[in-house]
């Protein structure tokens, strides 16, 4: 399960968050970490008190526009060769936590550093070296390769992209085979292919570079159910060959359970809870996260008659007082 | 190719079909009927300059108003000219008005789209409020304002008609490029650390060219139509030179007793629409990789 990297076990209690008063996380009585300016050698990726808001169109003349907090004062320690999973629903804030790890966008407030160089200060030509340590592969395999490029090229992109040019079908083959598909399939079309298929170029693109450190969003959310092992077991086994860190985001707990040695749960932008995966399946803390795993489908409830509202209701009783419904 | 070293666990996928075509589609019948026609025109357009029936703009001595006969395979007009030299003749502006007035149009119309929708804020709205201001300015009127200063020409009426022509070009692509803005591909390239030229010019101008096709090929059937109006009112192709607009203008006041010498220019124009709406459709489809072995 563990990654071959050297740190070992070291990041793996790096754990931390900024939590409002009264919710602990995992890893609890760690200091939060912050002002010293040097990096321990472990970390891949830090986040201090991250904060991104979003300006919503304004509907007064007179009052300033409204702004929603999409992510609100996170922070965590991600160790190098850790699979980091975080959980959420929807608008939850996991996408935008995502796109601000990978430099895509930039905090409103708060400190983001990746291999220990900061990426939340920086223009977007300034982090070219970011390019090359993180990628990402994606969610919508129908929208996440260019229908009008050819494989080659889609994997090549990185490549391309980072001004090199030389050996680069060589490499395209090399990563095709490495992601299970035929080296003949370089000169085909997106379309041609399968949701899994797909997926396996998207990766075969996010290792083109060579990263260290490997993000993916939601990556079998999209697929088949019959193929969302397969491309698991291949983000499984990529992040294990290469040493890789991975930043595993999911609504699904079952999927994150089965690849992430720690898991952060998301709620209204918080992390309400970051603790071992383990851990957290067997004695979550914070209500939301029990709540979420108790939306997990499970078949013997299922054909026990239970309704999802059953269920609800049961996470409503174990929950601190449902605020205002009588 | 050969090595098959270090594929571990994984399967090797091959895609169903297993036989690789890339660039062998087959041609649909739009884009064979249009191409058909445009290169009809274009063929007649360059025979002009080698060969016409009879000397091109000569008036000749013959009776006027012939109806299509052996010696005039079209008739002869008011002012004794062949109609079918005429055509061979107005053919070449035609095409060189469509041509230069498309062309300007989508130089400019399709960076501009491109530029508003990827950048951000006040520079995009100042784009696109630049495009309503022109898109007020019809055709005809910025032909008039042209002709006042410059005097009227084919050359002042095709340029007037590319520059009225920009906002259209401008509008379509950025609605297009928007939504490619929002795909994972392009996200993906950015991560990838490609430049927003470099996805420009990759991602969003492949994605948005089935739209421009489309609009060029509508767009290059108005400016004829305009050419047309514009040399109707005398603003675009002087009166020594043959366009089939200008044909159409001087055939309206024998409408009556010579409807031929309308139904021809007229016939012509319609034609060469057609022809260039269908080429462009057809190209749309035949470049759009998805629309393959279907």
């Amino acid at each position: 399960m563990t990654a071959e990297t050297g740190s070992g076990a070291e990041p793996r209690r790096g754990s931390t968050g900024a939590e409002p008063p009264g919710v602990r996380t995992g890893s609890g009585a760690e200091p939060r970490r912050g002002s010293t300016g040097a990096e321990p050698p472990g970390v891949a990726i830090e986040l201090r008190e991250v904060c991104r808001d979003f300006r919503r169109r304004r509907t007064s003349l007179t009052q300033p526009a409204p702004v929603v907090r999409a992510v609100k004062d996170v922070t965590a320690t991600i160790g190098r060769g850790e699979r980091f999973g975080i959980v959420g629903e929807s608008g939850s804030g996991k996408s935008t936590l995502l796109r601000l790890l990978c430099g895509l966008d930039q905090p409103t407030s708060g400190e983001l550093l990746v291999e220990g160089r900061p990426i939340h200060d920086q223009p977007a030509r300034r982090l070219g070296w970011l390019r090359q340590r993180l990628q990402l592969v994606f969610q919508d395999p129908m929208s996440s390769l260019d229908p009008r490029m050819r494989v080659r090229d889609i994997v090549a992109e990185p490549l391309v992209a980072q001004g090199r040019h030389e050996g680069n079908r060589e490499r395209v083959v090399e990563l095709l085979e490495r992601v299970g598909l035929s080296a003949d399939v370089a000169d085909r079309y997106p379309h041609q292919f399968s949701g899994g298929q797909r997926q396996r170029i998207s990766v075969a693109r996010a290792l083109a570079p060579g990263p260290d450190i490997l993000v993916a969003d939601e990556p079998v959310s999209a697929l088949d159910v019959s193929v969302r092992a397969q491309v698991l077991n291949l983000i499984d086994e990529v992040v294990e060959a290469f040493g890789l860190t991975l930043v595993f985001v999911s609504h699904d707990l079952s999927v994150v359970r089965h690849v992430c040695d720690r898991v952060a749960v998301m709620q209204r932008g918080e992390l309400v809870e970051v603790a071992p995966t383990e851990q957290l399946f067997a004695a979550p803390e914070h209500p939301y996260t029990r709540s979420l795993l108790a939306a997990v489908p499970d078949l013997h409830q299922a054909l026990a008659g239970r309704t999802a509202q059953d269920l609800a209701a049961g996470v409503a009783r174990r929950g601190p007082e449902p605020g205002g419904t009588a | 190719m050969s090595e098959m070293q270090g594929a571990p666990a994984a399967q090797v996928v091959t895609p169903d079909d297993t036989t690789p075509r890339p660039r062998g589609r087959a041609l649909n019948p739009s884009l064979l009927i249009g191409g058909a026609i445009v290169a009809a025109i274009v063929l007649l357009a360059l025979l002009s300059y080698v060969w016409t029936p009879w000397p091109p703009m000569r008036v000749l001595p013959v009776e006027p108003y012939q109806t299509p006969n052996a010696e005039h395979w079209l008739g002869t007009d008011r002012l004794r000219r062949d109609v079918l030299t005429q055509i061979l003749v107005g053919a070449r502006t035609t095409l060189y008005v469509g041509l230069v007035a498309v062309g300007v149009a989508a130089v400019v119309g399709v960076p501009l789209g491109i530029l508003a929708a990827m950048s951000p804020g006040w520079l995009g709205q100042l784009v696109m409020r630049a495009n309503d201001v022109l898109l007020a300015f019809p055709a005809l009127l910025l032909a008039i304002m042209f002709a006042a200063l410059y005097g009227g020409s084919t050359r002042v009426a095709m340029i007037a008609i590319g520059i009225a022509t920009i906002p259209a070009f401008a509008r379509i692509t950025r609605s297009g490029a928007l939504g490619v803005m929002k795909t994972e591909y392009v996200v993906a390239a950015r991560a990838a650390g490609r430049s927003p030229l470099g996805i420009a010019w990759r991602h969003v101008l492949p994605n948005v060219a089935g739209l421009v096709i489309v609009q060029a090929s509508v767009s290059f059937a108005i400016a004829i139509l305009a050419e047309a109006a514009l040399a109707y009112l005398g603003l675009g192709t002087p009166t020594g030179q043959a366009s089939w607009g200008r044909m159409l203008f001087e055939a309206q006041t024998t409408l009556r007793s010579a409807p031929h010498l309308a139904l021809i220019p007229g016939a012509a124009i319609a034609l060469s629409v057609l022809g260039f709406n269908l080429f462009g459709d057809g190209l749309r489809d035949w470049l759009d990789p998805r629309l393959e072995n279907r």
